[in-house]
C-alpha cells in the first residue's frame, strides 16, 4: 500500500491510498481523480495517462523506463524529460509518498 | 440513401463480428470507419504484437485477428465505408437517418456503435497559434508532396512518418528536423539515414527541442522551438510538419444525446442498448457494471446486440436461436455446400 499525491495541472491536489501491484494510473481511475485518461486501459499503446514526477529524488527512484515508455511518451502532450508514463509505474510499499503532477491535458 | 438494416460504426474486431452475428441471423449491414483499413486498435496500433486471450486462439497478432474476422464474414458481401466517419444521427419516422463526413447518407432501424474509444485523429501541436495555419501550412498529413518543392519545411516528431518524410522531402525541400530527445523510434535504417544527411548537411537535425510558437503575417514564416531549459531558436517555415502518432477522439458521438460517462456509453447488458431506441453500443465504447475491456467481451456484446437489432429490422418475424452446426438457413447464408 502507498499514499499517492496527484496534483492537477490548475493545482487541486487528491491523495490516494493505492494497494500493491496497481498501478499508479490505475489508483488514478478508480478514485474517479481527474486528468488521466488511460484510454487504452494500461497497454502503454496511447500516452493518456502522461505525468511528470517533478521531485528529482523521486524520479532517480523510480524503476527505469522500459523499452517502448519513451517511445510513446514522444506522442504525449507536452512530454519532459521528468515524463513518465502512470501506467508503467507500479506500486509497492517503496512508492509510499510519492507525488505525480498531471500536464495540461492528455492528447 | 442506402437502405439496411444495421449500420456498424466501427471495424474493429467488435463491430466485425457483430457484423458476423447479423449474417448469421439474415440480417443486412453497412460498416463504417475512420481509419483507410478495416481491424481498428488491432491494425493501427498493434498489427505485430500477439494477443493471448482470444478463446481458442493461444496466440495471434493483431493483423491476424482482423485477416480471420475478414474471411469470417466474407460469405455476407458486406460493404465498408473506410476514411469516413458518422457525423450525425437523427430519427425520422422511427428509422435513423446516418450522414458521415464523406456525405454518405444510410436508413436503418438500428445503429451498433463499436467505436472503440473513439475515431483516431492525428495529435495536433499543443500550441494554439498553429490552429489558424491548421490544413494549410501547418499540416499532419502529407496528400500532395509536390507543394513542398523548393520550401523550407520543418518536421516534428521521431517515429517512422517524421523519419521518412524528412528523407523524402531533402531531395527538393530545406528540411529541418525537430526532435524532443536525442533518440528515434524510427527503424533503425532511417535513423541511420537521418544522420548521414544531417551530417553531409542536408538537413538540419535539431534534438531535444519542441514547437513553442509560430509566426506569419497571412501566411506562415517562421517557427519558433524551445528547449527544456527555456533556450529557443526561430526557423525559417514555409510548412510546419507534425508526425506524433494518432490519438482517439469521441468526436461527434457525444453529441447524439446518448448518456455518456466519461467517455463511455452506459448500455443494458440483455441487448446492449443505449438510452436511445435501436442504438446499440459495444465494445471498448459501452460500460456497465463489471465490463471488461477485452476482445471476447466485444463479441459477448456483439452477439447480444445483433438479436437486439432483429426485434426493430424484422418486426413481425419472431427471431428463431439456431446452432451454426445445425442449421440449413445458416449454412446457406454462409454459402456452405452441404
Amino acid at each position: 500500500m502507498a499514499k499517492i499525491k496527484y496534483i492537477e495541472f490548475n493545482g487541486t491536489e487528491h491523495e490516494a491510498e493505492v494497494a500493491n501491484g496497481l498501478s499508479v494510473m490505475e489508483g488514478a481511475i478508480q478514485n474517479d481523480i481527474p486528468g488521466i485518461d488511460a484510454d487504452c486501459g494500461g497497454g502503454m499503446s496511447c500516452a493518456t495517462c502522461h505525468v511528470y514526477i517533478n521531485d528529482n529524488e523521486w524520479l532517480k527512484k523510480l524503476p527505469e523506463k522500459e523499452m517502448g515508455e519513451d517511445d510513446m511518451l514522444d506522442q504525449a502532450y507536452e512530454p519532459k524529460s521528468n515524463s513518465r508514463l502512470s501506467c508503467q509505474l507500479i506500486v509497492s510499499d517503496d512508492l509510499n509518498g510519492l507525488t505525480v503532477h498531471m500536464p495540461e491535458k492528455q492528447v | 440513401m442506402i437502405k439496411t438494416d444495421v449500420v456498424i460504426i466501427g471495424a474493429g474486431p467488435t463491430g466485425l463480428f457483430c457484423a458476423h452475428q447479423l449474417g448469421i441471423i439474415g440480417l443486412k449491414c453497412e460498416i463504417v470507419d475512420n481509419l483507410d483499413k478495416i481491424g481498428g486498435q488491432c491494425i493501427e496500433l498493434y498489427p505485430d504484437k500477439p494477443i493471448y486471450d482470444i478463446p481458442a486462439v493461444p496466440e495471434c497478432t493483431g493483423e491476424e485477428l482482423t485477416n480471420n474476422l475478414i474471411e469470417q464474414i466474407r460469405p455476407f458481401n458486406f460493404n465498408f465505408h473506410l476514411s469516413d466517419r458518422v457525423q450525425e444521427l437523427k430519427n425520422e419516422n422511427d428509422k435513423w437517418i446516418v450522414k458521415t463526413l464523406n456525405g454518405k447518407e444510410f436508413e436503418t432501424p438500428n445503429v451498433v456503435i463499436a467505436g472503440g474509444v473513439g475515431s483516431f485523429e492525428p495529435r495536433k501541436f499543443p500550441t494554439k497559434s498553429t490552429e489558424k495555419y491548421d490544413g494549410k501550412s501547418v499540416l499532419y498529413s502529407i496528400k500532395d508532396k509536390t507543394i513542398f518543392k523548393d520550401k523550407s519545411v520543418v518536421i516534428f516528431g521521431g517515429g517512422d512518418s517524421a523519419l521518412d518524410w524528412a528523407i523524402e522531402l531533402s531531395n527538393s525541400s530545406k528540411v529541418t528536423l525537430v526532435h524532443r530527445r536525442d533518440e528515434f523510434r524510427g527503424a533503425p535504417a532511417s535513423v541511420q539515414k537521418i544522420k548521414e544527411l544531417s551530417d553531409n548537411k542536408t538537413i538540419d537535425l535539431i534534438t531535444k527541442y519542441s514547437i513553442k510558437d509560430v509566426k506569419g503575417n497571412g501566411s506562415l514564416e517562421s517557427v519558433e522551438i524551445k528547449s527544456e531549459s527555456g533556450e529557443s531558436k526561430v526557423i525559417k517555415a514555409d510548412y510546419v510538419l507534425g508526425f506524433f502518432g494518432l490519438i482517439m477522439q469521441l468526436g461527434p458521438i457525444a453529441e447524439w444525446g446518448l448518456n455518456l460517462d466519461k467517455k463511455t456509453i452506459p448500455v443494458n447488458t440483455e441487448n446492449f442498448e443505449t438510452n436511445k431506441k435501436g442504438i446499440f453500443a459495444i465494445g471498448d465504447i459501452c460500460t456497465y457494471p463489471g465490463k471488461l475491456k477485452l476482445i471476447l467481451s466485444g463479441f459477448h456484446e456483439g452477439a447480444l446486440a445483433a438479436r437486439g437489432c432483429f426485434k426493430y429490422a424484422r418486426p413481425d418475424e419472431k427471431y428463431r436461436f439456431e446452432f451454426t452446426t445445425a442449421s440449413s438457413t445458416i449454412k446457406d447464408r454462409l454459402g456452405v455446400k452441404e
